[in-house]
């Protein structure tokens, strides 16, 4: 059993950071939704506006891990040109998906949004993240904020949604692969 | 910018709304910078050189760091100029999100094509 270097950072980046943020996600939303939408229990109210402000933290922080290892690792393997003369695309994913009708859209509709929708949700957990912090306890007086901080959360949820999407059609059309050969465990 | 001061709403509230309400605009604007660079990168060769900062990755590169200072500016302006207010949340809120919402269609490549 072995993987590629470059299948191991699409994993990291795709089911690591990418699905656990949407977990994340999808987790913060039922939370926001259920603590502002009725009395909350009076047991450790600032313990729960803490731990709201370092989950949206970290989720911030995923979403940011995500974006970056997505366009500075990934998407140079992705969109790297073959040379001229070379018979087999699969290792040039962008090319090989350009290549035949039946694939092309997998790049210019899926990865050229994907590439691009995906910056927006790095913007819009910071944001939240910081209005949970910045505001904690205070929170309860503004419900507009908290509004905001619910649809910011949707918005980056159905951003992410996107990117996953796409991300996953486009390693199932043209996987990222090569790179150097890591063996996990020895046949017999 | 400035928006209308609302001393009356959120009058309870110990901290006052400006910081926030910076930190929300702020996101529409870097969201929709997102979207406005990748099309003007899309339909101008000169741009598209232009936001070449990292050669592997193309005009992303620089369409994203471009934006992501322009958000984090923007941040920092509003957030000067209204962390000491109570600002109108409801008008904020609603251009915030309609900049987020318009960066969701414009990235689209089918909408975005049409510029």
């Amino acid at each position: 059993m072995e993987i590629s270097t470059r299948s191991l950072w699409t994993l990291i980046h795709g089911m690591g950071f990418g699905a656990l943020y949407l977990l994340a996600c999808s987790g913060a939303i039922v939370a926001l939704y259920q603590r502002y939408s009725t009395e909350p229990p009076p047991q450790n109210p600032a313990g729960r506006d803490r731990f709201l402000g370092i989950y949206l933290s970290i989720m911030a922080a995923l979403a940011w891990l995500t974006v970056l290892t997505g366009t500075y690792i990934i998407y140079p393997w992705y969109r790297a040109a073959p040379p001229k003369d070379t018979v087999s695309l699969v290792a040039y994913p962008r090319s090989l998906l350009l290549s035949h009708p039946a694939t092309s859209q997998w790049h210019l509709i899926g990865m050229e949004w994907k590439e691009h929708v995906a910056w927006l949700v790095p913007i819009a957990i910071t944001a939240a993240a910081f209005i949970a912090i910045r505001y904690a306890r205070d929170l309860k007086h503004h419900p507009q904020l908290r509004s905001t901080l619910l649809g910011f959360t949707a918005v980056s949820l159905f951003a992410a949604g996107i990117a996953g999407f796409f991300g996953a059609m486009l390693d199932k059309n043209a996987p990222v692969d090569g790179g150097q050969t890591i063996h996990l465990v020895q046949g017999e | 910018m400035s928006a209308p001061t609302n001393i009356n709403s959120d009058h309870s509230a110990d901290l006052l709304n400006g910081s926030g309400a910076a930190a929300i605009l702020s996101a529409g604007i870097g969201s929709f910078a997102v979207a406005f660079f990748a099309i003007a990168a899309d339909k101008s060769a000169f741009v598209k050189n232009l936001f070449v900062f990292y050669k592997p990755t193309g005009a992303l590169s620089g369409e994203t760091t471009v934006a992501i200072l322009l958000w984090l500016a923007a941040w920092a302006i509003l957030n000067w100029r209204w962390r000491k207010r109570t600002v109108s949340l409801r008008r904020i809120n609603v251009i915030a999100l309609a900049l987020l919402g318009f960066s969701l269609l414009l990235t689209f490549p089918p909408i975005g094509d049409l510029f």
